[in-house]
């Protein structure tokens, strides 16, 4: 009987011990919160190191890009806790110091000896700091991202193509380095019949819910002139925004979207753009370069068939490109901020970029991308690298996002719907977003 | 046995308890039951709409939780009303709203009184009309997008095959000329079945022996349509139109699959603004007010037709 009871105790601790045990390691479990994409996918490999070093668990609450914005921001604006550690948007970076969501990170570098200067420079300026160029840091440049474009390598070595090519255009068919050529070269291939099949010269961005539509023509605009303000007077935007280069590169985007996109690509964004790309039909394919190491890996339009160029120069020889990518901030709401901030610490640290970068992340650390072997690492890594000493980045302010849905209404109104001219909608958009100022009391 | 032991239980029952129980009157024991629905009624719909009003006098933003917030009278409602886009939007969905029930209301009775007939299968018929009906919006909206694909789509292909037009220049979502018929396509499809069936409730309410005393008269089917068919079902059929009024006026689902409101703005209707400045630009105070607005148009109409149709009623 007393070893029953010995025996009963002995299960009943154990069981309590052992729950108790489980207790505490969900306690340390950290939530990374994050968009559901290819480079998510890497990072949960990734962080498997994390937790084997550290012994704290990571969860994970990844969403499609379509609801990323909705349901971050709405957990972020209810204070809710759902995330311990948040990859936000480059955009959101402003809101989400000003608003008090992310932890200011300036004592935590410092302590740690995690230097700014050690990352790229563009990602620093466009993922971290808030007001933007100042020593204000919410984040740490987590996944470097740009516009870039990918083409059919193989249609564009095609003898009898490149002839046909030369003869029209006067000049050899290779990646394009200006708009003008980009355009001729969409135009080339616009209907044209390759392997029995219909094919298409670009896909662009023209989607008209979240973001997509900005992203394309901002990567255009800027090459073109366009300058969100006067560099002397922040905020002024007449004759910035609705500068006569700005309209000529908005006529442009229009241009190539009539000309040169497949039929009914009126919504495409970021996975419409790399279906039409990987289903053959399209010449060349604007994208962010997250896209690329899926592409290159692709059975039927990967490996040799593919290649990669770095956004065209405009008229006047300017080279610009439209920034994407995030930095990982630690959630002020977060119960859990000091086991978030060791998993930052772990992040930065440059093995963990380097493993970062080779499974399918783009780190932003500057002994990654300028170690000698990184342009040779990938057959996209050096498109990457010029691309991301080009980059300009959409407003980051707090209300981004009324900016955002202002110019994405302008934008598809002229370029998809055709209503109006560029220089109406550049107009509009100076209208929109000097209200959007005001209301904030900026202006 | 039954009783018996009810009556034990109620001798059991303590003298205070007992004196309370034996105190609630029917009413008040009517009150007890409904107070639990009447209170979550409260608090998931009053409430709400009572601090709507409140927010849509203000400069509120959900997403600025420190901010004061201030009281700015009427200005939003100003600011909404002189909103050249708003109206814009409430156009377009006025122009929903009127092709859909007018497509809904035709094809809706029509099939009514065919399935009326009582032809042989109409049982079979029935239920396979009422199946797109029986369809998540979701499920519906995105099968109509890829059925409209210009490359891949069995609908531009048919449109082809009848017209001869290339399929790849069959463009509906992209067409600002189509997009908007794209979606009214779509909404007919899918809720002319209910349309029916109400209308069908209609007609089979109609008693038999009018059709009868008609025939004694020696009226034509004509003749017996126009003056006791369609006039005895009108109540139903304005109770239809109204039921998918006020729905089409709230559409949202169908078009933010379909189109989003593009190309452009051509689609965007008063609910896909609403949604836009209240989740994505997050002006709470704005976008209180702007369905404040929606609400009074909504409230306001459906009680003016509420008693058109309670005079065609009385007739």
């Amino acid at each position: 009987m007393k070893s029953t009871l010995k025996l009963t105790l002995g299960l009943a601790s154990a069981m309590l011990a052992s729950t108790a045990a489980s207790n505490v390691a969900h306690a340390e479990d950290l939530t990374l919160c994050w968009a559901a994409w290819d480079p998510a996918n890497a990072l949960v490999e990734l962080s498997k190191d994390f937790t084997k070093e550290s012994g704290i668990g990571m969860k994970f609450e990844f969403v499609p890009w379509t609801n990323y914005a909705d349901r971050f921001l709405n957990e972020l604006n209810s204070k809710g806790k759902l995330c311990d550690l948040i990859i936000g948007d480059s955009q959101w970076i402003g809101g989400a110091a000003e608003n008090g969501h992310y932890v200011k990170l300036n004592d935590f570098f410092d302590k740690e000896k995690i230097s700014m200067d050690d990352f790229v420079p563009a990602t620093v300026v466009g993922y971290s700091q808030w007001p933007k160029n100042t020593p204000n840091y919410w984040a740490l440049p987590a996944m470097g991202d740009v516009v870039g474009w990918t083409y059919r390598k193989d249609w564009f070595s095609k003898p009898e193509l490149q002839k046909e090519f030369k003869e029209k255009y006067g000049w050899d068919l290779a990646a394009p380095t200006t708009f003008d050529q980009l355009k001729q070269i969409a135009e080339f291939f616009q209907k044209r019949e390759i392997d029995g099949k219909t094919v298409y010269g670009a896909s662009i961005y023209t989607e008209r819910g979240s973001e997509g539509i900005t992203m394309g023509a901002m990567d255009v605009l800027y090459s073109f002139g366009f300058k969100y303000d006067n560099p002397d007077k922040p905020y002024e935007m007449e004759g910035f925004v609705n500068s006569d280069k700005s309209v000529k590169g908005l006529e442009f985007y229009k241009a190539l979207y009539d000309c040169c996109t497949p039929p009914g690509a009126s919504n495409s964004y970021m996975g419409e753009g790399v279906d039409a790309f990987k289903s053959g039909q399209v010449a060349m394919h604007m994208n962010f370069a997250f896209t690329w190491p899926g592409l290159q890996k692709d059975e039927n339009v990967g490996g040799d068939k593919i290649g990669y160029f770095v956004n065209p120069k405009g008229p006047d020889g300017d080279q610009f490109a439209q920034l994407g990518g995030q930095g990982i901030s630690v959630v002020s709401y977060s119960d859990k901020q000091e086991a978030a901030l060791k998993y930052i610490k772990w992040f930065a640290n440059k093995d963990v970029q380097a493993k970062w970068w080779s499974l399918g992340g783009f780190s932003c650390l500057n002994a990654v991308v300028k170690d000698p072997g990184f342009p040779s690492s990938q057959p996209y890594a050096q498109t990457f690298l010029d691309s991301m000493a080009i980059v300009k980045d959409f407003w980051a302010e707090p209300s981004y996002a009324s900016l955002l849905q202002a110019s994405q209404k302008r934008f598809h109104d002229y370029v998809v719907a055709g209503q109006g001219s560029a220089k109406d909608a550049l107009d509009g958009l100076v209208k929109d977003w000097t209200s959007v100022f005001q209301d904030d009391g900026k202006m | 046995m039954l009783n018996r032991t009810a009556d034990s239980v109620a001798r059991a029952t303590p003298e205070p308890l007992a004196r309370k129980v034996r105190g609630i009157s029917d009413k008040g024991l009517a009150w007890l039951f409904i107070s639990p629905t009447i209170l979550l009624l409260l608090a998931i719909n009053i409430f709400p709409l009572f601090w709507a009003i409140y927010l849509s006098f203000t400069n509120y933003r959900a997403n600025r939780p420190n901010e004061v917030v201030k009281n700015v009278g009427l200005a939003n409602y100003k600011r909404i009303l002189g909103d050249q886009d708003i109206w814009i939007a409430m156009q377009t969905t006025a122009h929903f709203v009127f092709w859909t029930i007018l497509l809904q209301t035709l094809i809706g009775f029509t099939l009514a009184w065919l399935i009326d007939r009582k032809f042989r299968g109409h049982a079979f018929w029935t239920t396979i009309i009422l199946v797109p009906m029986m369809l998540s919006p979701a499920v519906v909206g995105n099968f109509w997008r890829f059925l409209y694909e210009p490359q891949i789509g069995l609908f531009a292909y048919a449109i082809s095959f009848v017209s001869g037009i290339p399929p790849t220049d069959i463009q509906m979502l992209s067409n600002v000329s189509l997009a908007p018929w794209s979606i009214i396509i779509v909404d007919t499809w899918m809720w002319t079945p209910y349309v029916m069936l109400i209308c069908l409730a209609g007609l089979r309410s109609i008693p038999e022996y009018i059709y009868e005393a008609a025939e004694v008269d020696r009226a034509s089917n004509w003749r017996q349509f126009w003056s006791i068919t369609l006039p005895m079902a009108l109540p139903f059929i304005m109770l239809a139109v109204l039921f998918r009024g006020i729905e089409n006026f709230k559409m949202f689902d169908m078009v933010n699959l379909l189109t989003g409101g593009g190309p452009g703005s051509t689609t965007e209707v008063a609910s896909i603004t609403l949604k836009r400045q209240a989740f994505e630009s997050w002006r709470t105070g704005y976008s209180s007010a702007f369905a404040i607005i929606l609400f009074v148009a909504v409230f306001g109409l459906a009680n003016i037709y509420v008693k058109a149709l309670n005079k065609v009623k009385q007739r």
